[in-house]
């Protein structure tokens, strides 16, 4: 099988390095690159800013190019992390701990050049696993019926909202609400049409790309908007990037452990990246001879949760390609925009369209190897776009989004959705609720009910199949644990806090 | 000098829950009017009002939270409200709705430009308007040449 998986992939490299998609990896690489650069800006803006181009692609360069964009702006916020102390994607907020204080010192360019290193060592490891572990998952969906479906994806449901940033309740309320935006429009079983209030623009539901563009778009315009000060003055060149031996030497183990903690994370569905950054941080920190290098420029604090959150995301990729299930909200994106294309993730992806899988898995390290041979010579460049100051910077983007949704259906109607979306979003935001489960639930939603009711219709009502089929009833229970050691938690603060103010 | 804010860290799970109780609450209500059916057959109801339902728990849950918060000391919000900034956003994407639909696709472009660029303290008119110029050049050769975007550059209806 291994063999078999091999010679695939063999010639998923024939198709990613055809010319044309070729051409339009190395293009979202570098857009991705450069938007992920821009403060402010992460990678699920990047991606549903440039989703709607996608739209007159066929489907193989789309994705590939879509992928490249998300590997570009994840490189590039490391970037924006480091030399101005801006966590403009939530996993790198941690990468300034070290990354800025050794900017500082005037070793950003270090830094910058062992972030790379780390990313690139743990891209491929993630590669690797995917390459493996992707077939052997496969056989097992295949035993798939819809109890273990539903079992697996509210897994990923509560696992997305705990263990996102914030209270695990308000994360598991925006899973929920964002259910529910996903149950807008037509039924697909009986046909009735639901919380469209008259609007036939609302039976096709809620549009991917104005919900993401709203939430992640609008919604950080309105709250950055004057607050957002882009300070700093780093010049950086070539040669200040290449590490030392020393340094090199005291990066390697953090990067392999940094490594290991992103893919055994990246395997569990639903536990996003901010908090696989932050346990690779803590775990160095743990076992380091002199905690308290950390936070004033220790190079392991960079590199660490640098490869964790590159590994955990390629790893990522399996359950979202071969069980359709996307681990988090960047994954769930990807997976619409697989759904627009009309390719649905799954079991069967991998042997009816061997094409796509394949070569995405050859465009990803395609993808990492540009990346490096992008970031080397461009890093003046990105330095400079660094500081873009916002004022320009925003109104620009607001147009970008206003035309993308736009072209997406030719509808004015989707603009006032990302209208209404945006501030929601900053509603949600100002009440400290995270939302990016929102978009997770979003697209899990419709498959979650859809699952829920095949499985009660073939048990004829009978919630108990639920917890009869053993790997369905596992999901469940990590499910319980997981609600468990929450409300345990929860409890136990509740007690302290009585305790320690009787008032 | 500077008013109490409206929300603090006592008071946000308050609204935070009773928000989400409201939403909650609502589905409940709207979805009570679709066909609820059984669970061999579900109808369209099933699943709005078992969400809803779900997330009003969660709403109050949230807000039995915020009472261990109360007695958390009451700091203020450090960003002030920048109610002119969310307003020009929110008006100049707006706008680009409306002029998209009566005035073409260069006078929506500077509209949403212009009008939000203003939201920015260190914005001023005359930045604000060359951006805006300087915006329409680019939609005009990226997206009504390049990409052919469906919307005439300038026209009624």
């Amino acid at each position: 099988m291994i063999e078999q998986s091999l010679h695939a992939l063999w010639q998923g490299f024939g198709v990613a390095v055809e010319p044309h998609n070729l051409l339009w990896v190395l293009f979202g690489v570098f857009v991705g690159n450069l938007i992920g650069v821009l403060p402010g800006m992460g990678p699920l803006s990047a991606i549903s800013i440039l989703l709607p181009l996608t739209y007159a692609m066929a489907p193989v360069p789309a994705i590939l190019m879509l992928a490249g964009i998300f590997y570009g702006s994840q490189y590039g916020g490391a970037i924006g992390a480091i030399l101005l102390n801006l966590p403009c994607h939530p996993p790198h907020a941690v990468t300034c701990l070290d990354g800025y204080p050794l900017t500082q010192q005037g070793k950003g360019g270090t830094a910058l050049g062992v972030t790379m290193i780390a990313s690139f060592f743990a891209a491929s490891v993630g590669i690797v696993v995917m390459i493996f572990a992707s077939p052997l998952l496969v056989q097992i969906a295949f035993k798939f019926g819809p109890a273990e479906l539903f079992s697996i994806m509210l897994l990923g449901l509560i696992a997305g909202g705990t263990m996102s940033s914030g209270a695990p309740v308000k994360g598991v309320a925006m899973a929920v609400v964002g259910m529910l935006l996903g149950v807008v429009g037509t039924d697909p079983n009986t046909g009735a049409s639901r919380f469209t209030y008259g609007m036939t623009t609302l039976a096709d539901g809620v549009q991917l790309v104005a919900l993401a563009l709203g939430l992640f778009g609008v919604t950080e315009f309105l709250r950055n908007v004057n607050r957002l000060k882009v300070t700093g003055n780093a010049t950086i060149g070539m040669r200040d990037m290449l590490p030392t031996g020393a340094e090199l030497k005291r990066a390697f183990w953090p990067i392999v452990r940094g490594t290991s903690i992103g893919t055994l994370f990246g395997a569990m569905p639903g536990t996003g990246p901010t908090i696989t950054t932050f346990i690779a941080y803590a775990f160095e920190k743990r076992i380091a001879k002199n905690p308290a290098a950390f936070g004033r420029g220790e190079i392991a604090g960079v590199a660490a949760p640098e490869a964790a959150s590159h590994s955990k995301t390629q790893v990522d990729f399996i359950p979202t390609m071969s069980l359709g299930i996307p681990g988090d909200p960047v994954m769930a994106l990807l997976l619409g925009a697989l759904l627009i294309h009309g390719i649905q993730p799954g079991p069967a992806l991998i042997t009816q369209h061997a094409d796509i899988f394949w070569g995405l898995i050859a465009s990803f390290w395609i993808g990492n190897v540009l990346l490096v041979l992008l970031n080397v010579p461009l890093i003046g460049l990105w330095v400079k776009v660094l500081q873009v100051p916002y004022r320009y910077l925003y109104p620009a983007a607001l147009f970008f989004i206003a035309v993308g949704v736009y072209s997406t259906n030719n509808s004015l109607f989707e603009v006032s959705e990302v209208l209404v979306f945006g501030v929601m979003g900053a509603v949600f935001v100002a009440l400290k609720f995270p939302v990016a489960p929102i978009l997770l639930g979003y697209v899990l939603g419709p498959l979650v009910e859809e699952n829920f009711r095949r499985a009660m219709f073939l048990s004829q009502g009978d919630p108990i199949v639920l917890v009869q089929h053993p790997i369905s009833a596992a999901f469940l229970g990590v499910s319980a644990l997981l609600i468990g050691v929450q409300v345990y938690v929860a409890f136990r603060g509740l007690r302290a806090s009585a305790a320690v103010s009787p008032t | 000098m500077q008013a109490r804010p409206f929300l603090t860290e006592a008071n946000r799970d308050y609204y935070a829950g009773a928000l989400m109780l409201a939403i909650g609450a609502a589905t409940v209500w709207q979805g009570a009017g679709y066909r609820f059916g059984s669970l061999t057959r579900m109808g369209p109801g099933f699943f709005p009002v078992a969400l809803g339902a779900l997330l009003a728990v969660l709403g109050i849950a949230i807000a039995i939270g915020a009472v261990r918060k109360r007695n958390a000391v009451d700091a203020l919000d450090a960003a002030p409200a920048e109610w002119r900034a969310w307003a020009c956003i929110l008006i100049g994407v707006g706008s680009f709705v409306v002029l998209g639909k009566y005035g073409g696709l260069l006078p929506a472009t500077f509209a949403i430009v212009f009008i939000s660029a203003l939201g920015d303290r260190d914005n001023t008119p005359r930045s604000a308007f060359v951006l805006a110029v300087a915006m329409c050049a680019v939609c005009v050769v990226v997206f009504w040449w390049l990409l052919q975007i469906r919307l005439p550059l300038v026209g009624w209806g």
